[in-house]
């Protein structure tokens, strides 16, 4: 075994800075292997600081299964947060994985997920502060093999610079024929780039630098063909079939420090039946697969033995559509009451059952309710085939009121194609409405605090890769504040006025998340010039440099309108078309249409839409439906 | 009923701050299946207190932390549970059952144990042996300037608070200071208590200064020995120090 004492930093480096539990490994049931029984060294990354990193479920299922392979050590690499960013590159010393607290230099793979578009450039910080060099076509066997994955990596053109390989869809799949064609490559004396063109021939995985992309006169993209006629022109996603027959980590790591998630996640199902055409997620994890709900019984009593949380929460894109949620409630409700442990509700569908539910698990006069109608009026909800009506909203929220709830978020965006005036407007007017609600339910005696509070808070719309809206027009900064003023303006004009509360997001950063959504390859100059100018925790909003960027745009010759405000033609050829996530082009395109016609299509569970996701064979899909 | 358990910190979990601890043995507690009484309420918490929190850095042979159960099956049952899902860094190295009018860990913690290194080329020119590059200590010089600092009848200690700045007087503080042969470190028994608690730290920057130095940032390995509470005062005497987990009539160790 390893001493387990060993640390990367000096004693008077680790006092120095702040939170030093967030590099000293150590944790509860994080895994230690005997280095000279391995053969291949992981270090998985989660490029954010780590109590954001360790929330993640992805990384703690992947962590699990390569760990489970008997040849090889997975170990957690985070971003270093600033204060040791500067002491790391002054005094030259190596990031290094947490677990052996050696540099990661030494491995022979580092995995980044990649989760959203604005951590870009910590990827960058990763690579840099290990002493990898930061573009993929720099590097020998010396440094580790640099794989992608996460939802990002459905269009990963803006990064392919940084990345040996990219690995699109699910990661439990296959991994271990990776892992396998890795060793018998070092094994024979293969080049990098001999690995790199087998390994782009195994599903799902991607090596970017052998594929070229040429381009038409107007900056669109003309072709985009692999080098080497072996290697597949599309990549299709990779999935599990059946959930209840893959890993799920027992054992996950337990933090010391508190962390964002600092719970047990159960993971009840992967994708989502709703269809919204804003929604990325939505598209790319279909078909919906379930897991059963004895399985779920299983994991959630042995995960919380194995890890001691006091709390455990229901993950999935839309828990309120898993089939069995009732009896798995019941049974989680009466298990934890047993044993102290709050049950953490993801945002389920307001109705009779969730508010049940709810009132059991939490104090209703603490908590607040909430509703994502995402539009503010019935016809935009419809052009972006969000499911849920104004009636809906108002009976829930009645009834949340008769059960003594007093606060209720809402949440919107701004921005959707096709979006006017009056839909901003119907926002201020939906909120007017449920704060009627509240006065008319709860009679003067009965008010806890005498007055009903909601909450509107609206974010920005970016269109995403692989949904109806990849070819809408993204809107300009200038616009967006515009809308975040007619929206206020609509607030402020309502009778209800003093019970709304009214929050927006910053507008400059969904303008460069729009450009890195959906990007091509000619940004990763850009991406890396910004890094080099100081840009990184982009995500961070104290860190965000948006002249920055904005200079280096200029400086590089990249204008951004060119990826966010234009309306791409129906036959455009996307940096990501060379994906092929199930769902295909031509149902996102009759969904683009449907949506600027305002015509609605059906959820998963109601009837077949023919979305292409059927052909993986599993799932819904094939599901008998109600 | 309560029962009192000692545990130790050691190796990197030195880095674990207080409140950490406090939710590490939350969640490790819930791991043994203990069955620990909690508090009422939407959301109830587990009933435990601890003694004088550790800084940051420092490693500890003794901490406490009291508990209250509902039931258990002996006490080497809880000692065995907990070491069963703790990593190696922490310890339970006792457990006792607490008397009915025993005084919490917070609250009756008197007095704590030190031993007190140096890291190399840290060590004050005033203590350090001739010719280690300030790596070693001199145990005469040691002896000498223990000696001298035992004999003066005040130690001023400037303070700096979030609100300007108090002066302590550190010297009734200081219980037994010696050089400690065996260990080749420097030992202090020092008043821990919530009033007058004092610090290793405080004690060597006091002498440094003294001795027309200043003790170089990050210069000392501190590890907690033993923390002590104080038996009932009896008539005209000042009750005696006990370790923490003396006054339990049953415990393991």
């Amino acid at each position: 075994m390893m001493k387990t004492d060993f640390l990367a930093l000096p004693d008077e480096i680790l006092l120095s800075i702040d939170k030093p539990e967030r590099y000293i490994g150590h944790e509860v049931n994080a895994v230690v292997k005997d280095l000279s029984q391995v053969q291949v060294r992981f270090a998985m990354c989660f490029p954010d600081v780590y109590e954001i990193g360790m929330s993640h479920l992805g990384i703690q299922i992947l962590y699990d299964m390569f760990n489970s392979f008997e040849d090889t050590w997975c170990e957690r690499v985070y971003s270093p947060w600033t204060d040791l960013d500067k002491v790391l590159r002054e005094k030259k010393i190596p990031l290094f994985a947490l677990e052996s607290q050696s540099p990661v230099k030494d491995f022979d793979f580092l995995g980044i997920t990649i989760q959203y578009e604005m951590c870009y450039t910590n990827i960058l910080q990763v690579l840099d502060l290990a002493q990898i060099p930061l573009e993929a076509k720099d590097r020998t066997w010396d440094v580790p093999i640099v794989i992608g994955g996460g939802p990002c990596t459905y269009n990963p053109e803006p990064i392919a610079d940084f990345f040996d390989l990219f690995y699109i869809g699910e990661g439990e799949t296959q991994y271990r024929a990776l892992l396998d064609l890795y060793k018998e490559c070092r094994k024979n004396g293969a080049t990098r780039e001999e690995f790199l063109r087998k390994a782009g021939c195994l599903p799902g995985i991607y090596a970017p630098s052998l594929y070229d992309v040429t381009y038409n006169e107007d900056g669109t993209i003309a072709s985009f063909l692999p080098r080497f006629p072996e290697m597949p022109k599309k990549i299709r996603k990779e999935i599990v079939g059946e959930l209840d027959d893959t890993y799920y980590p027992m054992k996950p790591v337990v933090p010391y420090i508190k962390c964002t998630q600092d719970r047990v996640v159960l993971e009840i199902m992967r994708g989502c039946i709703r269809g919204c055409r804003f929604c990325q997620a939505g598209e790319l994890y279909r078909p919906v697969r379930q897991r059963s709900v004895e399985t779920l019984k299983r994991y959630a009593m042995e995960m919380l033995k194995n890890t001691g949380h006091e709390e455990i929460s229901l993950s999935s894109l839309s828990s309120s559509d898993y089939t069995h949620l009732p009896e798995l409630l019941d049974y989680l409700l009466e298990e934890c009451s047993k044993r102290h442990i709050n049950i953490s509700l993801p945002s389920l569908r307001i109705d009779a059952f969730s508010l049940d539910v709810m009132s059991k698990v939490q104090d209703v006069k603490k908590t607040s309710l909430t509703f994502a109608p995402e539009a503010g009026s019935q016809r935009l909800r419809d052009v972006i085939n969000k499911g849920l009506s104004e009636e809906v909203i108002l009976s829930g929220a009645r009834e949340a009121f008769e059960g003594g709830w007093t606060r209720v978020k809402l949440y919107f965006m701004l921005g959707h194609p096709g979006e006017t005036d009056e839909d901003i407007v119907g926002i201020g007017d939906l909120a007017n409405k449920i704060a009627a609600e509240f006065f008319d339910a709860v009679p003067k005696e009965k008010r806890v605090n005498g007055r009903v509070q909601i909450v509107v808070s609206t974010s920005f719309f970016v269109p995403k890769p692989f949904t109806a809206f990849q070819w809408a027009p993204q809107c300009s900064k200038e616009q967006f504040i515009e809308k975040a003023y007619t929206c206020r303006q609509g607030i402020a004009s309502q009778l209800n006025q003093k019970s709304i509360k009214y929050n927006w997001h910053e507008a400059d950063v969904s303008v460069l998340e729009g450009v890195l959504a959906r990007g091509d390859r000619r940004l990763c100059k850009v991406i890396k010039r910004a890094y080099e100018k100081g840009c990184f925790y982009d995500a961070w909003s104290e860190y965000y440099k948006n002249d920055v960027w904005m200079e280096t745009f200029e400086e590089c010759g990249v204008d951004p309108d060119f990826y966010t405000v234009r309306e791409r033609p129906d036959d455009e050829i996307f940096p990501w078309d060379f994906i092929d996530c199930g769902v295909s082009r031509k149902f996102l395109l009759q969904e683009w249409h449907n949506s600027k016609e305002g015509k609605v299509t059906n959820n998963c569970a109601d009837k077949c839409s023919g979305c292409g996701a059927a052909s993986f064979g599993v799932g819904i899909c094939f599901a008998a439906r109600s | 009923m309560f029962i009192r358990v000692k545990f130790t910190k050691t190796g990197a979990i030195r880095y674990i701050g207080h409140l950490d601890v406090m939710r590490y043995f939350q969640k490790c507690i819930r791991r043994a299946e203990i069955d620990v009484a909690y508090t009422g309420g939407f959301s109830p918490h587990q009933i435990m207190t601890f003694a004088s929190p550790l800084s940051v850095g420092l490693e500890s042979q003794a901490e406490y932390m009291d508990l209250k159960l509902n039931s258990m099956t002996s006490l080497q049952d809880i000692a065995d549970a907990l070491n069963a899902v703790s990593v190696p860094e922490i310890r339970i190295a006792d457990v006792g059952l607490l008397p009915e009018n025993a005084g919490n860990a917070m609250a009756s913690v008197a007095a704590a144990d030190y031993q007190i290194e140096f890291r190399a080329g840290k060590v004050p020119a005033c203590l350090a042996a001739e010719g280690s590059e300030q790596s070693a200590l001199d145990p005469d010089k040691c002896r000498a300037v223990i000696e001298k600092t035992l004999g003066r009848t005040e130690i001023p200690y400037t303070k700096v608070l979030k609100k300007g700045e108090r002066i302590l007087d550190l010297r009734p503080g200081i219980l037994e200071f010696r050089f400690d042969e065996e260990t080749n470190s420097l030992f202090l028994r020092c008043d821990a208590s919530s009033a007058g608690n004092i610090k290793p730290i405080q004690v060597l920057e006091s002498i440094c200064a003294m001795e027309g130095e200043t003790l170089a940032q990050y210069a000392l390995l501190v590890t907690r020995l033993e923390m002590y509470t104080r038996t009932a005062a009896e008539e005209g005497a000042e009750g005696e120090l006990i370790p923490m987990i003396g006054i339990c009539e049953e415990h393991l160790a």
